[in-house]
C-alpha cells in the first residue's frame, strides 16, 4: 500500500444557522492513499461533500485534524488555502463550471498558466479526447463534452489529488460513461489520488475502495478485490 | 399588504445599496434642476420686485447741463409714465485709514418728495434733510465695506474741495443692485461708493442751479423705448445730451442678466445629464434583477397573475428608487437654493429677497425624474413579462460568446486568460459597457465644463492686465481737456509714464445694424495700454480708419476694408464715414480705437483728452494719491492691480463654491455608475469568479478580472469625457457672451488630467468597495447552485 496522502482524525464540522446547528461531519477517521481511486457513497446530506470540500481546502472544519502529507489544512491561511488549491488539488463539478467566456482550450490554459509544472492545455484535452473541440465555446458543447473539459482543465495541472463532486450527476448513462473512463484512465496513468462522491451505487465497483457516509461519519469502507470497467457499469 | 408588495419591499430591502446609488444620482438631478431654476426664479422674482416698487427706470439719459425747464417737454412725451431730472456727478472719495482715494457717485434727491424714479430703499437712519449741505445717505454696500453707521463721516472732493460729509442714512438703490465702480471688472464696495444728497445742495456744489445733467424715465409697457430714446436724445442734443439708452444697456441690470442667464443654462446643461445616466442605471439593474427573478416571474404568471400586475411589480420597484432619490433631492436642491440665493443677497444689493418655492418646480422635477426612471426601465419590464411561463420557468440558455478579434488577441500570447475573460465579457455586452463608458465619461465632461472657466479667467487675467492694459492707474478727467493736461498728469508725483487718451460717445452703424458705445482715441506709441490683435500681439493705431473689436465687427458684419458710419452723440449726431483697418480681441466691453490725431480729426476740436493711463513708482503712491485727491479735474481714478486682485479674488471665490459641488456630483457619478455595473458583473459572474478561487487563484488574482474590465471602461471614458467636457464648456460659454464681457474658451491640460484624477480616484475608490464583496465570496454554496 503507498503512503497516506491525505489522514483525518476525529473530523467534525458543524453549520449553525440560527439556532439550529447541523452536524455535517461527526468525527470522520480516514486515509485516503496515493493513486488510489475512492468512491464516496451516501445519501444526501451524509457528509461526503463536505469531506470533500474540507480536504480540497475549500472550507475548513470545526474540530479534529485533517493533513495533507502532514500538512494540517485546518490551521491554513486563506492564502495559504489558496495556494495550496493552485498547486495540488484538481476539482470536477457536477455542473462544470466552465468560464462560458472562455473557450475549451482557453478555460484549460486557465489553470496550465498559474500551475507549476503543468501539461500543455492541448495534451489534457487528448486525454479526455476533446483535442478536437478545443476552440469551441461552453455554450456550444454538450454537457458530457463540457464535464470532459471541466476534467481536463483540473488534470492540466498535473494535480496530486483529483476530487469529483457528482462529476456524472447532470449527465445521461452513456455521456457517464464517457467521463468514468476518463476519470479512471487519468488515475491510472498519471497515479492521481482520485475521490469522485456520487449517489450512483453502481458506479462503487470501479474504484479502489468505496467509503459509505451515514450521519456525518463514514459506516464503512469496502475494499474492492475485483474492479470493474466504466464500461460495464450498469446505470 | 400583498405578497407581491412584500416581495417589493424585500427587493428594496436587499439591493439597498444599488438603488441608494441610483437615487443620488437622480437626486443631483433633481437637485441641481432646483437649485438653478429656483435660484433663477427667486433672483428674478426679488429684482422685478425691487424695480416695481422703487419705480426703476426704463430709459436713462444724461447731458452736460440742461435747464430744468426742459421737465414738462420730456414728461410730455408719448409713453412716458414718469421722469425725475437729477444731478449726478463722479467724486472722489477720502476714507480715513484709506490709503487709495475712492471713486464714487453722487446723486441728487429731490426737496420734499419722494423720487419719481429709482426711489431708494431706507434701510437705516434717515434720508438728508434739505437745508443740511453736510448730510448724505450712503448705499449700504459702502457703508458695510467700512463699517460706515448713521453718525459716522468721510470725506468727499467736489471740484477740488474737500468735505466732510455726514452720514444720516443707509440705503439702498435699484439703480446699483449691482454696482461696479470705474475701471473694475466686479464690485468693489470698499472703492465704489454712491450717496445722496439733496438736490439744492448738489445744485449748489457743481453750480447746477436750475439745471440738471441726468434723467431717469419709466416708460408705458407697451410704449416703443427706441422711440423714446430718439426724442430724449434730440431734446437734450443742444445741452450736450445724447447717448440715451434703456434698461438692457444699464450696467447694474445687465449684469443681473447675465447672472441670471448663467443659471438658466445650468438649469438645461446639467440636470438632463443626472436624469439620463439614472435612467441607464435603472436600466442596468432592473435587467440583472429581472433575469435573477425570471423563474419567478415564469412561477408567478403560471400561478395566474396578469402581465400587468408582475410588470407594475417592478415599475414600483423604480418609482421607490426614484420617489427616495426626488425626496434626497428636493431637500438638498431647497437647501442648496436657499444658501445660494442668500449668496445673491450678499452678493448683488436687494432690500429683501424673496425665496420663491413653486410647488410646480417640485412636480415637474419629480415628473421628469420618475419619467427617466421608468423609461429606463420599460424595456426590462416587458421582457419580463412577455416571456411565456413555461419558457420563463426554465433557466435562461447559457450565454453565447463569439471568438471576435479577441482571439486575434488571445494568438499573441501576450494576455493571461484572466484577461482575456474581461475582454471578452467586455465585449459580450457592447451597448451596455458603451453606456458604461459613456456615464462614466459625463463625469469627466462635468468636471471639465465646472473647472474651465479658471483656465478662461486666468488666461483673460493674463490678456487684459499683463498684455493690454498695463498701466498702474486710469485717470479720468471730469471733462475733456487739452493738451496740458496730460503734462499735468506726467508732472503729478511717482508718475514714471502717462499716455493719453481720448472717449466720445458714438453710434456706429453699418446698413441696419447699429451699436452705441464709445470711441476711444489712443497714441500709436501707447506702451501701457495696448490694442492687441485676435492673437493678442499689440498693434499700432494707424493714421486713418478705425479698429473694431471682435464683437463689434461681428455684431455689425464688418470686416477690414468695409466702411461704416460714425454718428457722434456729442457733435449734434454728425454721421461720418469711417473704414475699418483692423479687428482687436477685447473681453470686456465694446470697442472702438482709432489714432487719437484721426480722432481729433474726426471730432474737429482740436487735441483734446478724457483721460491718462499712468505707471506710478510704487513708493511715491502716496504723494500721488495725496495729489489726486486735491485736483479738481480729476473725476475718477481706476487702479488696475486693485481691480485685478479683485476681481481674481472674487472669481476664485465664485469658483472654488462651484468646483466644490460639481466634484461632488462627479464623484456621486461616477460612484453610481460603476458601483452599479460592478455589482451587476459580480451578481453575474459570481460562479466564474467562485470558480477561480477554487482552482487556486488568489482574490487578487480574481478580483483582476473584474478590475480590468471596469479599467478599460473608465480609461475609455477619459477622452470621450475630454471631448463632451470641451462640448459642454463651449456651449455653457456661448450662453456668457455679452456686451459687457466674453469669457475666451480656454481649457489647459491640467484641468484634463484634475478632471480625469478625480473621477479616476473615484472610480477605484468604488471598485475596493466592491472588492471586498469579491473576497468574500461563498465558495461552496456558488458552486452547488446551478446558473
Amino acid at each position: 500500500m503507498n503512503e497516506a496522502v491525505f489522514r483525518t482524525r476525529n473530523l467534525t464540522k458543524i453549520y449553525r444557522t440560527g439556532d439550529v446547528e447541523v452536524r455535517a461531519l461527526n468525527g470522520v477517521d480516514s486515509e485516503l492513499y496515493g493513486g488510489e481511486l475512492a468512491v464516496l457513497l451516501g445519501p444526501s446530506g451524509s457528509g461526503k461533500s463536505t469531506y470533500l470540500n474540507i480536504v480540497g481546502g475549500l472550507d475548513r472544519p470545526t474540530s479534529g485534524q485533517v493533513t495533507f502529507r502532514d500538512q494540517d489544512l485546518a490551521t491554513l491561511s486563506d492564502g495559504k488555502l489558496t495556494l495550496y488549491r493552485r498547486n495540488h488539488v484538481g476539482f470536477v463539478f457536477q455542473f462544470y463550471n466552465l468560464i462560458p467566456s472562455l473557450t475549451a482550450w482557453e478555460n484549460v490554459a486557465l489553470v496550465t498558466e498559474v500551475a507549476d509544472n503543468p501539461m500543455p492545455p492541448e495534451e489534457a484535452l487528448a486525454m479526455v479526447d476533446m483535442e478536437k473541440r478545443m476552440t469551441h465555446f461552453p455554450a456550444q458543447l454538450s454537457g458530457g463534452e463540457q464535464q470532459r473539459v471541466a476534467i481536463a482543465r483540473a488534470i492540466a495541472k498535473r494535480p496530486e489529488v483529483l476530487l469529483c463532486d457528482e462529476p456524472t450527476g447532470a449527465l445521461d448513462s452513456k455521456t457517464g460513461v464517457i467521463v468514468l473512463e476518463a476519470l479512471t484512465r487519468i488515475n491510472r496513468e498519471l497515479g492521481t489520488t482520485t475521490a469522485i462522491i456520487t449517489h450512483n451505487a453502481a458506479i462503487r465497483n470501479i474504484a479502489h475502495r468505496v467509503f459509505s457516509f451515514i450521519d456525518g461519519k463514514i459506516a464503512e469502507v469496502q475494499v474492492n478485490d475485483q474492479r470493474i470497467e466504466p464500461s460495464e457499469v450498469v446505470w | 399588504m400583498n405578497m407581491l408588495d412584500r416581495k417589493l419591499v424585500r427587493d428594496f430591502g436587499r439591493l439597498w445599496a444599488q438603488s441608494l446609488a441610483i437615487a443620488m444620482v437622480l437626486a443631483c438631478g433633481v437637485a441641481t434642476l432646483i437649485l438653478s431654476v429656483g435660484a433663477y426664479r427667486s433672483l428674478e422674482e426679488t429684482r422685478a420686485t425691487f424695480y416695481d416698487r422703487y419705480r426703476f427706470a426704463t430709459v436713462f439719459a444724461s447731458a452736460v447741463r440742461a435747464p430744468r425747464h426742459l421737465k414738462s417737454r420730456i414728461a410730455g412725451m408719448p409713453g412716458v409714465l414718469s421722469s425725475e431730472l437729477r444731478i449726478a456727478e463722479p467724486v472722489l472719495i477720502d476714507v480715513e485709514g484709506m490709503r487709495e482715494p475712492a471713486s464714487g457717485m453722487a446723486i441728487s434727491l429731490p426737496e420734499f418728495r419722494d423720487p419719481a424714479v429709482n426711489r431708494v430703499y431706507l434701510r437705516r437712519g434717515r434720508l438728508p434733510e434739505p437745508e443740511r449741505s453736510n448730510e448724505v445717505a450712503i448705499v449700504e454696500t459702502f457703508a458695510d465695506a467700512h463699517g460706515f453707521e448713521p453718525g459716522d463721516s468721510f470725506e468727499a472732493i467736489f471740484n477740488g474741495r474737500k468735505q466732510r460729509l455726514d452720514i444720516v442714512g443707509v440705503v439702498l438703490s435699484p439703480e446699483y443692485i449691482y454696482a461696479i465702480g470705474p475701471g473694475d471688472m466686479v464690485p468693489d464696495p470698499r472703492r465704489f461708493g454712491i450717496f445722496f444728497m439733496p438736490e439744492k445742495v448738489m445744485s449748489g456744489l457743481f453750480d447746477m442751479e436750475g439745471a440738471f445733467n441726468d434723467v431717469v424715465l419709466t416708460t408705458a409697457r407697451d410704449a416703443d423705448t427706441r422711440v423714446i430714446i430718439d426724442r430724449l436724445d434730440e431734446v437734450l442734443k443742444p445741452y450736450g445730451g445724447g447717448g440715451a439708452y434703456d434698461r438692457e444697456d444699464q450696467i447694474s441690470h445687465a449684469f443681473l442678466d447675465a447672472e441670471l442667464d448663467q443659471l438658466n443654462a445650468m438649469a438645461t446643461v446639467i440636470p438632463p445629464i443626472f436624469l439620463a445616466v439614472a435612467a441607464f442605471l435603472v436600466n442596468m439593474i432592473l435587467s440583472r434583477l429581472i433575469a435573477l427573478d425570471r423563474e419567478q416571474i415564469g412561477l408567478l404568471k403560471a400561478l395566474g397573475y396578469r402581465n400587468l400586475t408582475v410588470g407594475m411589480h417592478y415599475a414600483k420597484l423604480v418609482i421607490l428608487i426614484s420617489l427616495a432619490g426626488v425626496l434626497i433631492g428636493s431637500v438638498t436642491g431647497w437647501w442648496l437654493g436657499r444658501g445660494l440665493t442668500r449668496l445673491y443677497a450678499q452678493f448683488y444689493s436687494f432690500p429683501f429677497l424673496i425665496f420663491r418655492q413653486s410647488v410646480d418646480l417640485y412636480i415637474l422635477a419629480g415628473g421628469v425624474s420618475i419619467a427617466a426612471a421608468v423609461a429606463g426601465a420599460a424595456k426590462s419590464i416587458w421582457s419580463s413579462v412577455a416571456l411565456p411561463p413555461a419558457v420563463a420557468m426554465r433557466p435562461p440558455a447559457p450565454t453565447t460568446y463569439r471568438n471576435t478579434f479577441v482571439g486575434a488577441l488571445q494568438r499573441l500570447g501576450v494576455f493571461s486568460q484572466l484577461s482575456i475573460m474581461a475582454f471578452r465579457h467586455l465585449l459580450r455586452w457592447p451597448v451596455r459597457s458603451f453606456l458604461t463608458m459613456l456615464g462614466t465619461s459625463m463625469s469627466v465632461a462635468l468636471l471639465i465644463t465646472s473647472l474651465f472657466s479658471y483656465d478662461s479667467i486666468d488666461y483673460m487675467i493674463d490678456a487684459i492686465f499683463f498684455r493690454a492694459d498695463r498701466q498702474d492707474a486710469t485717470i479720468t478727467f471730469s471733462v475733456d481737456r487739452g493738451p496740458q493736461a496730460l503734462i499735468a498728469a506726467a508732472a503729478m508725483p511717482g508718475v514714471m509714464r502717462a499716455e493719453p487718451y481720448r472717449m466720445t460717445p458714438v453710434n456706429l452703424r453699418h446698413g441696419h445694424r447699429e451699436l452705441r458705445m464709445s470711441l476711444t482715441g489712443v497714441t500709436p506709441d501707447s506702451d501701457l495700454s495696448r490694442v492687441l490683435d485676435l492673437d493678442l500681439h499689440p498693434i499700432a493705431t494707424p493714421e486713418n480708419g478705425v479698429i473694431l473689436s471682435e464683437r463689434v465687427a461681428s455684431k455689425l458684419k464688418l470686416e477690414p476694408g468695409m466702411t461704416m458710419e460714425v454718428e457722434l452723440l456729442e457733435r449734434d449726431k454728425r454721421l461720418e464715414e469711417v473704414t475699418v483697418v483692423g479687428v482687436a480681441q477685447s473681453y470686456i466691453g465694446l470697442n472702438a480705437y482709432m489714432h487719437l490725431d484721426a480722432l481729433d480729426r474726426l471730432l474737429r476740436d482740436g487735441r483734446q483728452i478724457s483721460g491718462a493711463r499712468i505707471s506710478v513708482d510704487e513708493a511715491m503712491l502716496d504723494e500721488l494719491y495725496d495729489v489726486i485727491k486735491s485736483t479738481p479735474v480729476i473725476a475718477s481714478i481706476a487702479l488696475q492691480g486693485v481691480s485685478r486682485d479683485r476681481f481674481r479674488a472674487t472669481i476664485e471665490e465664485n469658483i472654488t463654491t462651484m468646483s466644490t459641488i460639481y466634484v461632488m456630483l462627479a464623484v456621486i457619478i461616477t460612484f453610481g455608475v460603476i458601483y452599479n455595473s460592478a455589482r451587476i458583473q459580480l451578481s453575474e459572474r459570481a460562479r466564474e469568479l467562485a470558480s477561480l478561487r477554487v482552482f487556486g487563484f488568489t482574490k487578487a488574482e480574481v478580483s483582476s478580472v473584474l478590475i480590468i474590465e471596469l479599467a478599460l471602461i473608465v480609461l475609455a471614458a477619459q477622452p470621450v469625457g475630454w471631448l463632451i467636457g470641451y462640448g459642454l464648456s463651449w456651449s455653457v460659454m456661448q450662453g456668457l457672451q455679452s456686451d459687457l464681457f466674453r469669457v475666451p474658451l480656454i481649457i489647459y491640460a491640467s484641468t484634463y488630467a484634475t478632471a480625469s484624477l478625480v473621477v479616476i480616484a473615484a472610480a477605484v475608490a468604488t471598485v475596493l468597495i466592491v472588492r471586498r464583496r469579491v473576497d468574500h465570496l461563498d465558495l461552496i454554496r456558488v458552486l452547488k447552485t446551478r446558473e
